[in-house]
Parts: structure tokens; sequence; C-alpha cells
């Protein structure tokens, strides 16, 4: 029988969380993807040697605490202004990578001003968003993005369109303005999907670094404590009803395009 | 000696702004203080000192990018008038909170609502109590001539640094809108990153280097014993504050029997009220408040024995009164302190003051 | 020497201008100047004006309510302002469009075919130099040397050449000035 300190020898070490995640122990609830968003972003800033150029500017949401996990220098905004903090950062320090991390009622809703007037300057900025069609941290009311008919605490009998609207699709929106450089929509419940999340990640945060424009990088999730489902559930069910209104893939790839140029 | 130009205050303003080394400016449009924002495109300091200026989609916006920037340790500023200054001050509360430096500065005109565009004080308590949410101070300077529109951009940075914390400039209409003889400041280089951290320390996000921790810019603490030990600092800066920068300035009160208190536009008014009043034989003073937060409360408590009674003069319908008042009471004293001050855009006239005077005190 | 002024008229008669001139030959002749416009919606078209104060000592109240001078250029202006002018003062008008002209007894009372002149030059842009000509003549609180140097310093670079014709203009108004009322 092998003793736990010879199991812990770095020989056997087959994977290792990267030096730019902190000791932090996460707060998601189980079987959520922000802990593994943090992780790729992590993963990529510590690839791609720039975590001494990082500014990261946190939001209100579940997300509001994305300060305390990953290692980089980081604003905390008021609901749904990150696009307005990152564009201060940004304009005044044109050599960072300024990216900002937020969920739907923070970008979609209360700052969609500030989202669609940052992506249509051309703001030189990763836009990590994060769609899980409802509000998480304040314990599940209707997002912009909840689906027609879904059921949260705000909308108990689901949600009617001709009362609330129809759900909101940013990235279609953000994908039509010259100012955006590389827009697409992923997912992170699968290794595969995962996998796939990053090399984008990856593309959005080198557009950044060549100042090609906002890069703007949805990421369409679960929410299982608001959701009221299991981890796996939720996984079917976002499979099921959010891919098909919410289709997975690149909208728009400029890389080709030339840079945009600021005063 | 600078250079001297006859130039409206909001353009002064802009002016400092450049001269003084500041690294960015946000702003929306709103009358009457849009010459500060335009002064700055037709300057086009970007070319000349690294200044950015950005229109941004709304106040709300604007004074977030403030925000941002500030985080970065940089001169930043943002200018608007009354009902933009409401639509910031979510933001200047979250600035407040996360203990950044910057210059606000309201070109205040009459309200509630969308009121009018003349000038105006009735952003008085606003400015100085707090206005938006949780327990917090600006420092607030009232710049009287379009020369301390000019000295006071500086002045609002270097406290701003100082304390770790937004400064805001309040001034009005009248003051953004009327042009005077000004003494432009001589031109100061903008710090650079290494300078910024020298001076003040490295507090600011640009960029984690392995010498040290991450930097976080942020007003939230959940835990409610940090969160009170963070107010207790807050409050000490402010005691701090009032105990090192009251600033005022004073006519004629040496002799006073009777003095008024005004800043601002209405304490021009209140000058020339004082020498009409001196001409009909009343011992008239005037106090000028300068800073605002902190509100000279020591010199009203040293003047308030020798005096027969107080007259505030204000553009609105009574706030400062309320602090003189309370300066008066804390010094032991039972001196009168009467108001007098027109709403909505009027600006009283020496003439009206001065019969307040007699009609009050005579 | 303190001068306290109000200037009215319509917008696009160069109400604010002539008062900015006023001002910055003022700070030319080393006196200190506020400006102090109606502004808002009647800069466009509307009424305008604009208080001037030079003086040798430092400025008081920008804001007044009584004029030592009032240059009056059109009814409205004169219905407004010929009551606030201090008694033994001077109110100096263009009687274009006037239909009730000013009638106080304490005041001096000047008048200046303003706008005939300017048409009558091809030029009704230099009609507020042509009422500044005339001010000065009644009040000359300042140089025409540094009205000249006013000038230069008010008006951008490219407009410099239009200097020798503003100075024609008001040499022109200080001819045609004429005494209605004096006490």
């Amino acid at each position: 029988m092998m003793e736990i300190k010879d199991i812990l020898k770095p020989e056997n070490l087959v994977y290792g969380k990267s030096k730019v995640l902190t000791d932090t122990i996460m707060h998601y609830c189980p079987g959520c993807t922000h802990g593994v968003i943090h992780k790729i972003l992590a993963e990529l800033i510590e690839e791609m040697g720039i975590q001494e150029k990082a500014v990261g500017v946190a939001p209100v949401g579940c997300a509001v605490f994305a300060y305390n996990y990953i290692d980089v220098d980081w604003q905390e905004a008021a609901h749904g202004r990150a696009p307005a903090l990152a564009t201060g950062i940004v304009r005044l320090n044109p050599d960072k990578f300024v990216f900002t991390y937020q969920g739907d009622g923070d970008l979609a809703s209360i700052g969609a001003g500030e989202i669609i007037h940052a992506c249509n300057r051309g703001e030189n900025i990763l836009v990590i968003f994060i769609n899980n069609g409802i509000y998480g941290m304040t314990g599940g009311q209707m997002a912009p993005t909840t689906l027609e008919n879904m059921v949260t605490s705000t909308t108990p009998f689901g949600r009617d369109v001709e009362m609330n609207g129809y759900p909101l699709k940013m990235t279609d929106l953000v994908a039509q303005l010259p100012g955006t450089s590389y827009v697409t929509r992923q997912s992170a419940q699968t290794p595969a999907a995962v996998r796939k999340c990053k090399r984008a990640l990856k593309k959005g945060i080198q557009n950044v670094l060549d100042k090609k424009g906002t890069s703007f990088i949805e990421v369409v999730s679960t929410c299982n404590s608001g959701w009221k489902m299991t981890p796996v559930q939720a996984n079917k069910w976002m499979e099921d009803h959010m891919f098909p209104y919410y289709p997975l893939g690149d909208m728009k790839d400029c890389e080709k395009e030339k840079p945009v140029e600021k005063n | 000696m600078g250079e001297l130009r006859l130039m409206k205050g909001n353009e002064v303003l802009a002016e400092a702004a450049i001269r003084c080394g500041c690294d960015g400016y946000f702003g929306y449009p709103i009358t009457p203080q849009s010459e500060v924002m335009e002064t700055l495109m037709e300057r086009q300091p970007w070319n000349e000192t690294g200044m950015v200026v950005l229109q941004a989609e709304s106040e709300v916006a604007a004074i977030n990018m403030v925000y941002g920037a500030a985080g970065t340790g940089k001169k930043v500023m943002t200018s608007s008038s009354s009902p933009g200054v409401s639509l910031m001050l979510e933001g200047i509360s979250y600035i407040a909170g996360a203990e950044l430096p910057c210059l606000i500065v309201n070109v205040q005109r009459g309200g509630p609502g969308l009121g009018t565009i003349q000038p105006s004080q009735a952003d008085y308590f606003q400015a100085v109590k707090g206005g938006g949410h949780g327990d917090y101070k600006l420092i607030v300077l009232a710049p009287s001539s379009v020369q301390e529109m000019n000295d006071f951009v500086d002045l609002a940075f270097e406290l701003a640094f100082k304390y770790r914390n937004p400064a805001m400039i309040l001034t009005d209409g009248a003051l953004g809108q009327m042009m005077e003889k000004v003494e432009l400041s001589d031109y100061k280089k903008r710090w650079t990153e290494n300078e910024i951290a020298e001076k003040w320390g490295s507090w600011a996000t640009t960029g984690k280097p392995s010498s040290r921790n991450r930097n976080i810019i942020t007003s939230l603490e959940l835990d409610s014993c940090k969160m009170e030990m963070n107010n207790r600092r807050f409050q000490e800066k402010y005691r701090q504050m009032e105990v090192e920068e009251q600033r005022y300035e004073m006519f004629s009160c040496d002799d006073a029997e009777y003095i008024l208190i005004a800043f601002g536009t209405s304490a021009r008014v209140c000058q020339k009220a004082t020498e009409i009043a001196r001409n009909k034989g009343i011992a008239v003073g005037l106090l000028r408040p300068i800073t605002l937060f902190p509100f000279p409360a020591k010199i009203i408590g040293e003047l308030a024995p020798k005096v027969k009674g107080f007259l505030t003069v204000e553009m609105n319908a009574g706030q400062m009164v309320e602090d003189v008042k309370q300066a008066v009471y804390e010094a032991g004293c039972t001196r009168r302190v009467e108001f007098y001050g027109r709403m909505g855009g009027i600006i009283p006239s020496p003439g009206e003051v001065v019969e307040a005077i007699e009609r009050n005190f005579l | 020497m303190t001068e306290e002024m109000i200037i009215a008229g319509f917008g696009g008669q160069g109400v604010l201008s002539m008062g900015k001139i006023i001002a910055y030959s003022g700070i030319m002749d080393n006196k200190e100047v506020a400006w102090f416009p109606s502004y808002g919606p009647e800069m466009r078209g509307g009424t305008a004006n604009v208080t001037v104060i030079v003086s040798d000592e430092r400025i008081s109240s920008p804001v007044l309510h009584q004029y030592d001078s009032a240059i009056i250029l059109n009814q409205q202006s004169l219905d407004k302002f010929e009551k606030d002018v201090k008694p033994g003062g001077t109110l100096l008008y263009d009687p274009h469009g006037i239909v009730h002209p000013p009638s106080r007894k304490d005041i001096n009372i000047y008048r200046v075919l303003g706008t005939k002149t300017a048409v009558e030059m091809e030029n009704p842009k230099v009609f507020n130099m042509i009422v500044l000509g005339s001010f000065l003549k009644i009040k000359p609180i300042l140089s025409l040397e540094n009205v000249k140097k006013g000038l230069e310093k008010s008006l951008p670079v490219r407009y410099h050449k239009l200097i020798p014709l503003n100075l024609t203009a008001m040499e022109k108004g200080q001819e045609i000035v004429e005494a209605m009322q004096t006490v």
C-alpha cells in the first residue's frame, strides 16, 4: 500500500493548476462552469506570459469575487459598468491587456448601454460574457437572456414574452458593430467544449495584444442552483434548450483586418 | 507671471487640466458646461501632453471610465452639470469606497429635475453630505472667480491624491459662462507610472509584477467587521481633512458687526453688498468658504462671539446655512444665523442682500 | 475707474463679441474685467445680452442690476433695461426698429444710426463696431490703440485681415453718434 507522501512526489505529477490561479477556495456552486472558465483564463495568462500586463474588471454577479481567484491586478466594477471601467483603463494604458468578465444580468441588462458603446468604439479589450439565462447571485431571477417559458423566481409561471419581451442575443448584436474584431459563442460543459473555448479565449487575448479592437466571447453556461436541477440535468437542459436559441460558433472573425486606430 | 488671457470659466477648466498634467478626461455634454469638453477637443491635448479625452455615451459611463482610469493611478477628471452629476453619484460612491483620487466638476444649474440651465447652488447638500449611498465625503472646492477655476484644478488633484479621495469643484453656470482675466498656470509634466508608484504608493492596477502581490481596486467587503474597519479608516481620513484643509477668505471682517457667509457666485455678489453696506455705515464683513468640505467651521466659531449675527446667502433654499448654524452651535454661541437665497437659476442682487441685512438685523 | 455696462440686442448683432472686444481691450489697458453673458436658447436668435465690467480694482459682483451705461440694440432690450440705468448714467441706442424711444429724463441718451450706416458701408457685420466706436466717443474708457490690441487678441489670426475694416467702422461710429439728451 502506497503512503500519501509517496504519491505526492513531483515525478508523479501529471496535472497541476496554473500558478496564476490563487489557492483561494472558490465559492461557486458544484456544477457551475465559472471555475472552469477561470481556470482556462488563468492558464492562458500564464502560457502567454501576460500576467504583468493584465488588468481584469470583475462584475456584480456570481463572478464578483473573480479577483480572489486569478492572480492579476483587478478592479471591481459597479453593476453593468465593467466596459466603462475597462475603457478608462485601456485608453490611458494602451499597452495593458484589459478584460472584463461579466454575466448576463450585468452585461445584457443593466450594462447593455456600456457594452454596446464599448464594442462600438472598438475598445481594445476582451469581454468574457457568461450567459446562463438567469440571475445566479441574487437567487434565480429572470435575466434578459432567460428563454421563453423558462421558470425563474420572478417568472414563476415561465417567461411570458408578451410581458417581458424576448431573450436577448447580445453576441449577435455586438457582431454587427464595426468595432468588434472577434465575436464567438462557446460552451464549457464537456472536455472537448472546454478545449474549444480555451482556443477561442486565446484568440481573443491575442487580438487584444495585437490591438485589433474588441473581442467578445460568450460562454453559454448553466446555473444548476438557479435552474433547480442537478449539474448533469442542467448540462442536458442547456444542450436541449439553450443551444438551439443560442447556437455555438464564431460569428465574426476579422483577424485579417487592420488594427483599429484610436486617438 | 504666467500668460494672461480673457477666458470663460469652462474653457479655463479645460486649459488648467491640460497644464497641470491631467492624464484623461471623460465627459458627456450638458449645458452650461459643454465648453469644457469642446475646449479639450479643440485643443487636442493628446498631441501635446498625451492627455486622453473621450466623449462617453452617458454620464454613468463617463464616471465609470474615470473610475477605471483612476484605478491605474492616473490623474483623471470629468465634468458635468447638476442632472448629469445626479447620474454620476453611483460611480462617485464606488470611487470614494475604493479610495481613488479623481476630480469631478459640477457646473451647477437650477433644479430639481431638468430644472433650468441658469446658475444655481442647489447641489450643496449633494456635494458635501455625500450624495451617493454610504458614509463618504468628497473634498469640495468652491471657486468664485475664473482665476480660481484655473487654480483649483491643480489643487483638487493635489488634495485628491494626498487623501486618495475623490475631489469636486462645485461651481455654477455663471462662473462657467463668465469671462474674466486669468493668469494661466505653467505646464507640469504628466506623471510616469514609476513616479506615481514612488509618490503615492503602489496601489494602482497597472499589471502585477512578480515583485508584489496583486492590487485589487474594490469597494466590496462582505465581512461586516472588516467593512466597519474600512469605514473607520475613511472617517479618520475625513477628520484629518477637517483638521488640515479648511480654507476660506475674509473681507472686512476685522471690525464687522454682521458677517455675510457665501461661496462661489453668491460670494461675489456679497462682496459688492459688503461695499454698499459699508457706504451706508453698516459694519458688514464677508466670510467666503473655499472648501465646502471640510467646512471652515473653525473660523466661524472664532468669529461668532465677536459679531452680532450672520447672514448666509446662497442660490438655493438654504443648505450651507445648516453648516453655519452647526458651527456657531459647536462654538457654544447663540448668535443669530439668518438666511437669504434665490432659487431656480436666479442670482440675488447686491441690493437684495443689503436689504436682507437691514430687514434681519437693523 | 469702474464702468459697469450692459449690451443688449438680438442674437447675431454681435452683442457678445462687442462685449468681448471691450473686455479684451480692458486687459490690454491693465484693467480688471468681467464679461457675463445671458446664455442658453436665447443665444440662438432670440435676445442676447452681456454685462461687461471694466475697473481699476478687483471686481466684486459680475452680476449687476444697475448699470453706468447701456448699449441697446432692439426694442425688447430697451423695454427691459432702460429702467436699470443709474440716474445720471448713459444710454446709447440704435433707432432701427425702435418704436418707443427711451423716455427717461434723468440719464444721458445718445443715438447712433448703426444699422443704416453698416448697410451704407455694404457690410452689415461691422454694425457692432460702429456702435462700439460711438460708445467709446461718449465714454472714452479705452484708447483706440488698446481696442486694436484687443481685436488682435480676441479674433483668430485668420480674421486679422479684417481689423482695418473694423477700425474704420469704429471711426465712422465716432463721427455719427448724436446726443439726444444730456443731464
